[in-house]
């Protein structure tokens, strides 16, 4: 298509000249350059520039609002020898992959859920998307008071089935407070899987279901063999997503439990703010948040090659 | 897929499991409607059917309206959303077009850089930002986040657009080169216009990010007057260990209406963009 399109407007154009300003500007190459210059030097200011200004800060010590001195990879070693930060690295992996395995299950059971015809489908899809929408930091805050120490109603609609008074403490018990992350996360997080993977559902000819189905397979093969096997170039697409986020999650916990009690919720993201902004020393803060870089790096080229090949 | 079996069959498969997913969705909102409309006296008492509203009052709204700066807060957080969507659609056009239709030496190695770009979470870059912000002399200002925003919402446009418009037929393109426009004129008069549900989908999404966004907020603005909705109720509604819950519930739930008003009107394109990235690949 591009190809044709090329020789077309090759041909229809005069022979090149090259002294001219006006063609030189309407070359492909000079025309793409000029045009992208702006966003790609954008990016390279407040991207670019910032990630490697923070590698520098991670080799200083560097207390806010003081100048810097070099200190090589001491910061690095304090985060070897900070048992918080190897509990911080044991939760960031736990909460990464309990959030990630809970959102692909439930995703795939509301995806196969929705994929029926139902009255007033579009709406109840837009309803379900609404955690996914809403600011976290808002529907968090009502998760602080769904699951509040004196006045959850989690725990009053337990006690009234029986469990014993006052209730579990959701955000005081290190475990629990794990727990209640994981599955807020997974509130939030859960409708992006559905929709998609119901948007990838949707795309299975339904020739292959009667096929299979005049072949004897039962509800379960069809799902295993037909459904499963199409959808799994989707379902790798917003894992990788989702695990890229998840892993890199501040603000839900932040809010949440500030990473307590004891760092039993600390991740990097907020143990990283914590060193940073808390404690005022953004050179062991630049070290903790790179320390999510080698996870992020693998993460993130295995998509970007992934994105581009499809 | 499911064959019309009998009503029982129907509610099994269909209306357990979708009411289910409901439930869970929406109790938390139910949550918090309810929570903003109960007196202290009210919300206090753990001798009460917790569930139901007994003796509505608007007294939260009102406190939240009049004694907090929350109009403000959500002034500000419009603002800033509208201002780093809009530059980076523009932005994110720049990249995405040349990208889309151009054929140069490096163009792979930048839409790689682009996607990698949009990937990065802002917890790694947010320690040397907010220094760099603070040497601009932006700090407690809405130009921090204005220019922040779009170095994650600029990637996520570019990528969004390039996908869409690879989906535009050329043939209108090639027309207007054969009949001698420049490239620039061919873009703007001829190609973006056909852009516009493209254009809908990127913005609705950088909007509802703008609108999201907690961590650059919560360093770069520590003054009351230039915070937005998301920082402003975490810093000034919990004072302590005091929780105006009531004022919370009421703050979280406006908060969260601009956001869902705009969602309500373009679900289609919010779907189509959300499912572009992977469906299409």
């Amino acid at each position: 298509m591009s190809v044709r399109s090329e020789l077309l407007v090759g041909a229809a154009r005069p022979p090149r000249q090259p002294a001219s300003l006006s063609g030189w500007l309407d070359r492909q190459s000079v025309f793409s350059w000029l045009m992208m210059a702006p966003p790609l030097l954008f990016l390279a200011a407040l991207v670019g520039y910032p990630f490697c200004y923070g590698i520098l800060l991670s080799l200083q010590d560097r207390p806010v609002a003081h100048p810097g001195t070099f200190v090589g990879l001491k910061n690095f070693a304090a985060n070897f020898n900070d048992p918080i930060f190897w509990q911080v690295t044991a939760n960031t992996f736990i909460y990464t992959a309990a959030a990630t395995v809970l959102k692909m299950v439930g995703g795939l059971a509301l995806a196969l859920a929705m994929n029926q015809q139902f009255p007033l489908k579009n709406l109840v899809r837009a309803l379900l998307l609404l955690p996914f929408i809403v600011p976290t930091v808002l529907s968090t805050v009502a998760w602080m008071w769904i699951l509040d120490p004196a006045f959850s109603v989690l725990n009053w609609f337990l006690i009234a089935v029986g469990v014993p008074k006052p209730g579990p403490s959701w955000l005081g018990n290190p475990v629990l407070a794990m727990v209640s992350i994981i599955v807020i996360n997974t509130w939030r997080g859960l409708p992006f899987y559905g929709i998609t993977l119901l948007a990838g559902l949707q795309t299975v000819p339904p020739e292959l279901y009667e096929a299979a189905t005049i072949d004897g397979a039962t509800g379960w093969q069809r799902f295993r063999f037909v459904t499963l096997p199409l959808l799994q170039p989707i379902i790798l697409i917003v894992t990788l997503f989702s695990v890229i986020f998840t892993f890199a999650d501040f603000q839900l916990v932040y809010v949440l439990t500030h990473g307590g009690p004891q760092n039993a919720t600390q991740l990097f993201a907020t143990y990283a703010f914590d060193i940073a902004m808390g404690a005022g020393q953004l050179g062991r803060g630049a070290a903790v948040a790179l320390a999510m870089f080698p996870a992020l790096v693998l993460l993130i080229a295995a998509l970007t090659v992934y994105l581009r090949r499809g | 897929m499911v064959t019309g079996h009998g009503p029982v069959e129907r509610v099994v498969r269909l209306w357990l499991p979708v009411g289910f997913f409901l439930l869970v969705a929406l109790f938390p909102f139910y949550w918090m409607a309810v929570t903003s409309l109960k007196p202290n006296a009210e919300l206090y008492n753990k001798n009460v059917m917790p569930l139901v509203l007994h003796h509505p009052t608007l007294k939260h709204y009102i406190d939240l309206l009049t004694q907090t700066s929350f109009l403000v807060w959500t002034w500000n957080t419009m603002l800033v959303a509208i201002v780093s969507t809009a530059i980076s659609l523009v932005l994110g056009v720049m990249l995405a077009y040349p990208l889309a239709r151009m054929r140069f030496a490096g163009a792979g190695l930048i839409a790689m850089t682009v996607a990698a770009i949009y990937l990065v979470p802002q917890p790694l870059l947010f320690i040397p930002l907010a220094d760099v912000i603070n040497r601009l002399g932006l700090g407690n200002t809405l130009g921090a986040v204005i220019l922040t925003y779009p170095t994650m919402l600029v990637p996520f446009c570019a990528w969004l657009l390039l996908g869409y418009f690879k989906t535009v037929p050329m043939e209108l393109e090639e027309a207007a080169r054969i009949d001698g426009a420049g490239r620039l004129q061919t873009m703007r008069r001829i190609f973006l216009p056909l852009c516009t549900p493209g254009f809908i989908s990127a913005g609705i999404f950088a909007f509802t990010l703008s609108q999201n966004e907690f961590l650059y907020a919560l360093i770069f603005l520590t003054k009351s007057s230039v915070r937005t909705v998301p920082v402003g109720v975490i810093a000034e509604l919990i004072r302590g260990d005091v929780f105006y819950w009531g004022q919370l519930m009421a703050g979280a739930l406006l908060g969260s209406i601009p956001v869902a008003i705009i969602y309500s009107f373009f679900v289609e394109h919010y779907v189509a963009g959300l499912t572009s990235g992977s469906v299409k690949g």
